[in-house]
């Protein structure tokens, strides 16, 4: 505050002096803002996706063959999905007990009829044997997968995940973790949707 | 009672905000005039009704009154007392509350302390405050009601999430908020200035202390959170460009370039329209990165308040107030006269390119932080990070630093590099590119799997930080203002920083190791051995601490105590990484899980001269304050003066 300030002084609003282009340099910004306020509102009106759908789902599985795991059940290898009929592909492990809570909605999937081929990751015959004797046995197939190839060439990135193949071997749906009970009827429909050629989602 | 007492007091705050907005708008009629004298009062007082109404949420924090929701769903009786205050603020109607108090109790310092601006103008720019306020007002009172009670009260709180049980946390976000809330000062101050059309000096100098302010705290919280980041995620990086970081560098960005040109508009009367355009995109950003931040529109590890709800309530409020300078700015910018004139080599001209090339960098941060959002418009899900950003705004930044070089030595209005000014300015820059040039071939031909960025960046910092001392030179040290003191602080600051950036991406040495007790590994010239694993408690959390003897080319061992936290209360993890500094870098190393094989794994980092870009930051923020307290002395200094004329005018029977 050094001198007192000249009266507040406006300066004469030159009405008609400023260039064309100048003028439309001034809506820029609006313009811009105007973009983004679009931007933003049609992001709060999409409706929240929050999971990330997997890559895998629409392709034929890879082919491998599997050495059998178990001492009763046979290997499985890509052939075997493709017998007209959708299956469920389970990945899964003695050493997951996620995957032991789970058996029990195996089971009941396999007692509606669906074939469940299993995937061992990284097992050893005595504690497959110990696992299936104590939380049962509802694969008709079990491949052996030490080196997790198979796991990672359809996308899983852990124990359990389990997909629904259809009946030409294409993959339809990836569940990753352990299916609850309210899951049985949901994989009931995937797989339904998977038996009609060219339906479903 | 605090509660129904705190809501009360803030329907009278919000009442007067409405009071101040009606009589600031009669006033600048010539039929209100007489409501002028109401205008100031009425912001003062609103900005200490709010401060009492946010004390009370603090009182009922502190005293765990757990029949209001707030307190229960965010606190818990065995926290320590300093996590209670911080949660005040660590939740999304107490940081609402915090940013009305802030906007308010600036929105008084300024009806107390402001007499250089026309009074005009001043009631404008408080008319303007109250406008933005009233919206968050709006906010709080029908959409996020701090002080709501519970009808049954429950037996314990919920507690806070264990990721912000962190001092440096607890005293993040309020030191951003201070910088976000302090531009909307700046905002006002332009507003109030278009409605006079009195944009000029004055109007620049009252805006410069604020913009100021809120620049420092700003770097001052980005540098902490990047910190805080750095040591507690446990991922060894220092800045991730997640959406909610980029938040928090756009209006720092749009700050520093209001910054340069509110000097320039103070000292030499031009680039007027450019200096009230960034007075409104510095808030802007702050408003925009608010929204991003809350609304979670964009994934975010920090999104800790999302609702889709209380996003469309923030983006009706960033439509009117920003939307609505902006139509200001579009119908009264072309009747702002043009300011002084200047050469193409000159300071002025010199600071232009500073602040396009800062709204460059600007424009890639919003581009890259929104385009998933485009994207996704489209069905397709992108995330973009450090391969897009690092690139794309170095394209912007090198040129910058190299203009940072040369800028402060130059004179305003017109300059030139040769004849006898050469000697003062074109020989010693010659010789900070040399250096550069010598450190960038020194670089190149020393180690080859340098990429060009960090070399570069490298370069650049050795040729910045000598020719940045440069001003100093020929001054006497003594006489030198503050506010010089400040800027070569700063600009010392940046490229220590950048020193700092470059050398941990050029020679960072990572290890992952699954260690048993007694085993080493070798990281850069540290070697690391894990000595033991111990469980241990604390208040609220449990933990495994490793000890792990790290010793340096041979020397002898320094003991290193990595952590991984349980929290309980609600259930949760965090690992706490053990960090061992020294004057050339920073040994990192982080307690991963327990394999099944009985064997640890461990994360180990040796990042030579990492520290630089937290101490560079410092420096900044240092040099603000510097500019800052030499502003408020001249002004304190004039103030005296002028209150001694009078008592002498008064003496003498004037």
């Amino acid at each position: 505050m050094s001198e007192p300030m000249p009266p507040a002084a406006n300066p004469p609003p030159p009405a008609s002096q400023s260039p064309a282009p100048f003028r439309l340099g001034l809506w820029l910004p609006l313009i811009l803002f105007a973009g983004l306020f679009g931007l933003f509102v049609h992001g709060l009106m999409r409706p929240g996706q929050t999971t990330v759908a997997s890559a895998f789902v629409g392709n034929p599985l890879p082919q491998f063959d599997l050495p059998p795991a178990a001492a009763d059940r046979p290997g499985l290898a890509t052939g075997a999905f493709r017998t007209g009929r959708p299956k469920l592909l389970n990945v899964f492990a003695s050493w997951c007990v996620p995957c032991a809570a789970e058996a029990p909605q195996l089971a009941a999937l396999a007692r509606a009829g669906v074939e469940v081929d299993g995937v061992a990751i990284h097992d050893r015959r005595e504690d497959l044997t110990r696992f299936l004797a104590s939380n049962g046995n509802p694969y008709a197939a079990i491949g052996r997968d030490d080196a997790r190839v198979v796991q990672l060439a359809i996308g899983s990135s852990g124990v359990p995940e389990t997909y629904v193949i259809d009946g030409r071997g294409v993959i339809r749906y990836q569940h990753i973790g352990d299916i609850r009970a309210s899951d049985v009827p949901m994989l009931l429909d995937k797989l339904n949707a998977a038996a009609t050629p060219g339906g479903g989602s | 009672m605090i509660a129904e007492l705190g809501l009360a007091i803030l329907w009278m705050a919000a009442a007067l905000a409405a009071l101040q907005l009606i009589a600031g708008s009669l006033a600048l009629r010539p039929e209100g005039r007489a409501l002028i004298g109401l205008v100031r009062p009425v912001a003062v007082m609103q900005g200490v009704l709010v401060l009492v109404a946010f004390a009370a949420l603090i009182t009922l924090f502190v005293t765990t009154d757990l029949s209001v929701k707030l307190v229960a769903d965010n606190s818990h009786s065995a926290k320590p007392l300093i996590f209670k205050i911080a949660g005040t603020w660590g939740n999304h109607e107490g940081s609402m509350l915090m940013w009305v108090t802030i906007m308010a109790v600036a929105g008084a310092v300024v009806a107390v302390i402001e007499r250089r601006l026309d009074e005009a103008t001043l009631i404008a720019t408080l008319a303007g405050q109250a406008f933005i306020s009233l919206g968050f007002y709006a906010f709080l009172l029908f959409a996020s009601n701090p002080f709501a009670r519970l009808a049954q009260v429950p037996e314990e709180g919920q507690g806070l999430n264990p990721l912000l049980q962190d001092v440096g946390l607890a005293f993040h976000p309020p030191t951003l908020y201070i910088g976000y809330v302090g531009l909307s000062i700046a905002f006002s101050f332009a507003v109030g200035a278009l409605v006079t059309r009195n944009v000029g000096p004055a109007f620049a100098r009252a805006m410069r202390p604020w913009v100021l302010g809120a620049w420092i705290f700003l770097t001052v919280g980005i540098t902490a959170g990047s910190y805080w980041a750095y040591y507690t995620l446990g991922w060894g990086g220092w800045w991730f460009w997640d959406p909610v970081e980029n938040a928090s560098l756009m209006p720092w960005l749009a700050a520093t370039a209001l910054l340069h040109s509110v000097s320039v508009l103070s000292s030499r009367d031009a680039l007027r329209t450019w200096t009230v355009m960034l007075g409104v995109l510095a808030f802007s950003m702050s408003m925009v990165g608010t929204f991003l931040v809350r609304s979670g529109i964009l994934t975010s590890v920090h999104a800790f308040a999302v609702d889709p709800q209380r996003g469309a309530f923030i983006l009706a409020l960033l439509a009117i107030d920003i939307g609505g300078a902006l139509a200001l700015f579009t119908l009264r910018a072309g009747t702002v006269t043009e300011g002084k004139r200047f050469a193409f080599i000159s300071r002025e001209a010199a600071l232009v390119f500073n602040n396009v090339m800062l709204c460059g960098i600007l424009g890639i941060v919003l581009i890259g932080t929104l385009y998933p959002l485009v994207t996704e418009a489209y069905g397709v899900k992108v995330s973009v990070g450090a391969p897009y950003f690092n690139p794309a705004a170095a394209i912007f930044a090198f040129p910058m630093f190299a203009v940072m070089t040369v800028g402060p030595l130059l004179r305003w209005r017109k300059d030139r590099l040769t004849g006898e000014r050469s000697a003062r300015t074109t020989w010693p820059l010659l010789v900070c590119a040399g250096v550069g040039l010598a450190v960038f071939a020194g670089v190149e031909l020393a180690a080859r799997d340098i990429t060009i960025l960090p070399a570069l960046g490298l370069a650049i910092a050795a040729a910045l930080l000598p020719a940045s001392l440069l001003p100093l030179v020929g001054r006497n040290l003594r006489r030198t203002p503050l506010p010089v003191w400040g800027m070569v602080l700063a600009h010392a600051g940046i490229a220590v920083s950048l020193f700092g950036m470059a050398s941990e991406s050029a020679f960072s040495v990572e290890r992952l190791a699954a260690l048993s007790v007694g085993e080493a590994r070798d990281v850069g010239p540290w070697t690391v051995r894990l000595q033991g694993i111990m469980p241990v408690a604390g208040p609220n959390w449990t933990a495994l601490e490793a000890t792990a003897a790290a010793s340096y080319a041979g020397a002898a061992p320094i003991m290193l105590h990595p952590k991984a936290e349980t929290f309980t209360n609600p259930p949760g993890t965090r690992t706490e990484s053990a960090l061992s500094t020294r004057w050339n870098g920073q040994l990192y190393v982080v307690l991963g899980e327990h394999g099944a094989d009985g064997r640890w794994q461990m994360r180990f980092w040796w990042k030579p001269f990492v520290p630089l870009i937290w101490i560079g930051g410092a420096m900044v923020a240092l040099g603000g304050l510097l500019a800052l307290a030499g502003r408020v002395f001249a002004d304190l200094r004039r103030f005296i003066a002028k209150a001694k004329i009078a008592v002498r005018r008064v003496d003498q029977g004037r």
